[in-house]
């Protein structure tokens, strides 16, 4: 006799929390072929702002840690995604269709790209950042840091190393983050929020929504608590929405914005200090 | 310290205007000479005697493309195929010839800004100087700028500019420009063109290439269609930090690279244990240096609770003792308002102050019959929700709050949309280096205010803007490479520096 299996049921990640959408809302998730895989919590407007909150209220901590600590909490990220390669391979198999080869290879480029964006917690201000030789008595540094709270449309193919591609690197500086999951394929973000649950990452550092991007990215865009929009993934919204509809609304409030990529966004530095604010500081110099 | 101390009468010692060739009219500088616009002329005046300096052309959109289309010859015939070792060799001769011209561009900048001459000539150009000669270094080095192996220039950029620090300004923007190998269409404001044409004729001398430079004058209509204009890759603006939303709002989605320089409303924290001296200096320096025309004032003083009656009374005496008056008098402190438009501001956000309930103090010093004057003006008793406290005022108008805790001076500090700038004043280095962590902006002045230099980066957090001018960052702002064009701001291509190897492969 087969033994029945137990499906899980998904939902959305904010706080650090598992809630339902308050919306009550879920959409069905297949395969390639049609054949369904579970409901998929479709988060609402409300569940948006939940989402900020929740970020607005992680940035202290996240920013405030030292680079050295964030970056062994994001590779503690990559030990835990190590331990359950089997499970993720199984995942995007199942809901992307892949092969096993190419799935392992996508799992295996998203632990890389963690342990890549780690390294770089304790050594960006160092690359970003200088001192400054002003022509007068004054200390004089600038150092760059996080923006605050981004804003992130994850890449709609790829549902697992496309949203490792664009969360690490908003992580590395200490911004906290809400992404939109791939839209056609979240399951496996909600699998990594179980990972980041049991990792080390402070609840609210990193907020994942399910549903529809075209719905819920207006609202995350002219939020005045968010401070910057990662539009990777918004290249091909649906219906009418544009992602340049999406930066007209974050001009609003200044956001900094980052327009769609084609495909998945290469590990760089650039996507770190893109994040980031430089801060210049002078202190009068004086033999007292 | 409130007894009234006793000074001198200082006698008028007013800076010659004989020094300045002025001419009655000017034209649009494009593409190295100066040509009629075809928009409606203005003329613009002395805000310290509301006199007519000279009559001044308006571009309109037929001007703009021709100024767009000589910057972008010039750009793909010339600018781009020069050395940047050539390139610093125009740019170290701009910064010399200011130098050359530097008593004159003084007076015709207090003549038409109606800031202090003081200032012009202690201030605003020799850093108008030192802005050029920094950057001509870089023409030859932009290897080093971080920006990634082989930084390329943009273009074409199209820079609109305020009227507080007219020609700094100016330099602020072309001189990065033109070291990362862009060329320009810069447009001055319209209250305050006249030291910009007399760049283009310093221009003219340097025997710039004809196109590099293009000057067009007009008001934000000019402004508008230029940023918007198609053929334009770079778009530089310092200004209102609504202006600066409409920008941002017409450049989404065109591929312009756009940095922003906006509004602020800075606080200037004093802990009890402040150097006090320098401390009243620097809030002086920090509101009233330039009638508190600038972005970066520090329009709100945050004095811990303690120290408070203190500093203010020594404040007041201290603004009982500035003069203000003729802009180009060099015993005067505090000159002219720049508008009428902006004394209307300044005179509607100060009568709200005082009708929300703060209490106002104004400098009991003499208002010249003509021109545009507003007394220094400090509001005590100011809640963090009034508008004083929260608006950005542009003026000679100080908002006073007080603070009990370092938490409470840092909260304080960021409750605002703005992110420009902020001061701290203590002589504990630890309390300084620890709030100045947290405090969210792009630039903190300690023990110290309204420090700038060509080496050190400007600019602001959230509503602030974003970029920065100045330093090795300002030169950024100009340049691209094949690492940022992977971030979606040209044409995408492959990042050059290594990356995990499995990701190469599933990125395929």
């Amino acid at each position: 006799m087969t033994r029945l299996a137990v499906p899980k049921t998904y939902k959305l990640y904010i706080g650090g929390k598992f809630p339902r959408s308050e919306s009550g809302r879920v959409y069905e998730i297949t395969n390639a072929t049609g054949e369904f895989l579970a409901n998929a919590a479709k988060a609402s407007r409300k569940d948006a702002r939940d989402a900020v909150v929740a970020a607005r209220a992680a940035t202290g901590g996240w920013a405030g840690a030292t680079g050295y600590n964030r970056g062994q909490v994001l590779y503690r990220i990559a030990e835990l995604l190590e331990g359950r390669r089997a499970q993720f391979v199984a995942e995007l198999r199942a809901s992307e269709s892949l092969s096993e080869s190419a799935a392992q290879l996508q799992v295996d480029a998203a632990i890389d790209i963690w342990v890549w964006y780690a390294g770089w917690a304790d050594k960006y201000v160092q690359v970003a950042g200088n001192g400054n030789p002003v022509s007068g008595p004054y200390f004089n540094i600038s150092t760059p840091e996080a923006t605050g709270v981004v804003a992130i449309i994850a890449p709609q193919e790829s549902s697992l190393l496309g949203l490792v591609s664009v969360i690490a690197p908003a992580l590395v500086s200490g911004n906290t983050v809400v992404v939109v999951a791939s839209e056609r394929a979240p399951l496996a973000a909600i699998s990594l929020s179980e990972v980041l649950a049991t990792s080390d990452v402070p609840g609210g550092v990193i907020n994942v929504l399910t549903g529809s991007a075209a719905e819920i990215a207006p609202w995350l865009a002219s939020h005045a608590d968010v401070n910057a929009l990662d539009l990777a993934g918004a290249g091909d919204l649906d219906g009418d929405l544009s992602w340049v509809d999406l930066q007209i609304a974050a001009a609003e409030t200044l956001k900094r914005v980052l327009p769609p990529e084609n495909g998945i966004p290469a590990p760089s530095v650039e996507r770190i200090t893109f994040f980031t604010e430089t801060k210049t500081v002078w202190h009068t110099k004086g033999i007292i | 310290m409130t007894e009234t101390i006793r000074f001198l009468d200082y006698a008028p010692a007013p800076e010659s205007t004989a020094i300045l060739t002025l001419r009655e009219s000017y034209g649009l500088f494009i593409d190295g000479e100066f040509s009629d616009g075809h928009g409606e002329s203005f003329s613009t005046i002395s805000p310290a005697t509301e006199k007519k300096i000279a009559q001044i052309s308006t571009a309109d959109a037929s001007d703009v493309d021709r100024a767009v289309a000589a910057a972008r010859r010039a750009y793909s015939r010339t600018w781009s195929k020069l050395s940047g070792a050539d390139r610093g060799k125009y740019l170290f001769r701009i910064a010399r010839l200011v130098q050359e011209r530097a008593r004159e561009l003084a007076v015709a900048e207090s003549l038409d800004n109606g800031k202090p001459i003081r200032e012009s000539r202690d201030v605003d150009v020799p850093l108008v100087a030192a802005w050029f000669f920094y950057y001509a270094g870089w023409a030859d080095k932009l290897d080093y700028a971080g920006v990634g192996p082989n930084p390329r220039s943009l273009g074409v950029a199209a820079q609109v500019i305020p009227w507080n620090f007219p020609l700094l300004m100016l330099a602020w923007k072309i001189a990065p420009a033109l070291a990362a190998g862009n060329t320009v269409v810069i447009k001055p404001a319209e209250t305050t063109p006249l030291t910009a044409l007399i760049f283009a004729e310093i221009l003219q001398q340097a025997d710039l290439p004809a196109g590099v430079v293009n000057i067009i004058t007009g008001a934000g209509d000019t402004g508008s269609l230029l940023v918007n204009h198609p053929d334009v890759n770079k778009v530089a603006f310092t200004g209102s930090t609504a202006v600066g939303r409409s920008i941002a709002r017409s450049t989404a989605g065109s591929g312009k690279k756009l940095t922003l320089e906006l509004g602020g409303k800075a606080a200037n924290i004093v802990f009890d244990d402040a150097p006090m001296d320098q401390a009243i200096e620097g809030i002086v320096n920090g509101i009233f240096f330039n009638q508190g025309h600038v972005c970066c004032a520090g329009s709100r003083l945050l004095v811990q609770e303690n120290v408070k009656d203190e500093v203010v009374d020594r404040l007041k005496a201290r603004l009982s003792t500035l003069r203000l008056g003729d802009p180009l008098d060099k015993n005067t402190d505090i000159g002219a308002i720049n508008s009428r438009a902006q004394l209307d501001r300044i005179r509607e956000l100060s009568d709200i102050g005082e009708q929300e309930g703060a209490e106002r103090w104004t400098a009991d010093c003499e208002i010249p019959k003509t021109g545009f004057w507003f007394a220094p003006t400090i509001f005590t008793n100011v809640s963090t929700s009034h508008r004083i406290a929260r608006e950005e005022v542009f003026g000679p108008v100080l908002s006073v709050l007080s603070f009990r805790t370092p938490a409470e001076a840092i909260a304080k500090a960021n409750n605002t949309p703005y992110g420009l700038s902020a001061g701290i004043w203590s002589s504990n280095g630890s309390r300084v280096l620890g709030v100045a962590d947290k405090l969210r902006a792009g630039v903190i002045w300690a023990n110290t205010f309204n420090q700038f230099d060509p080496a050190s980066p400007f600019g602001g957090y959230k509503e602030s803007g974003y970029g920065r001018e100045g330093g090795r960052h300002g030169l950024a702002a100009y340049l691209t490479s094949a690492a940022r064009e992977s971030l979606g701001q040209v044409a995408p291509s492959s990042a050059p520096i290594e990356t995990p190897a499995a990701t190469k492969k599933a990125t395929k």
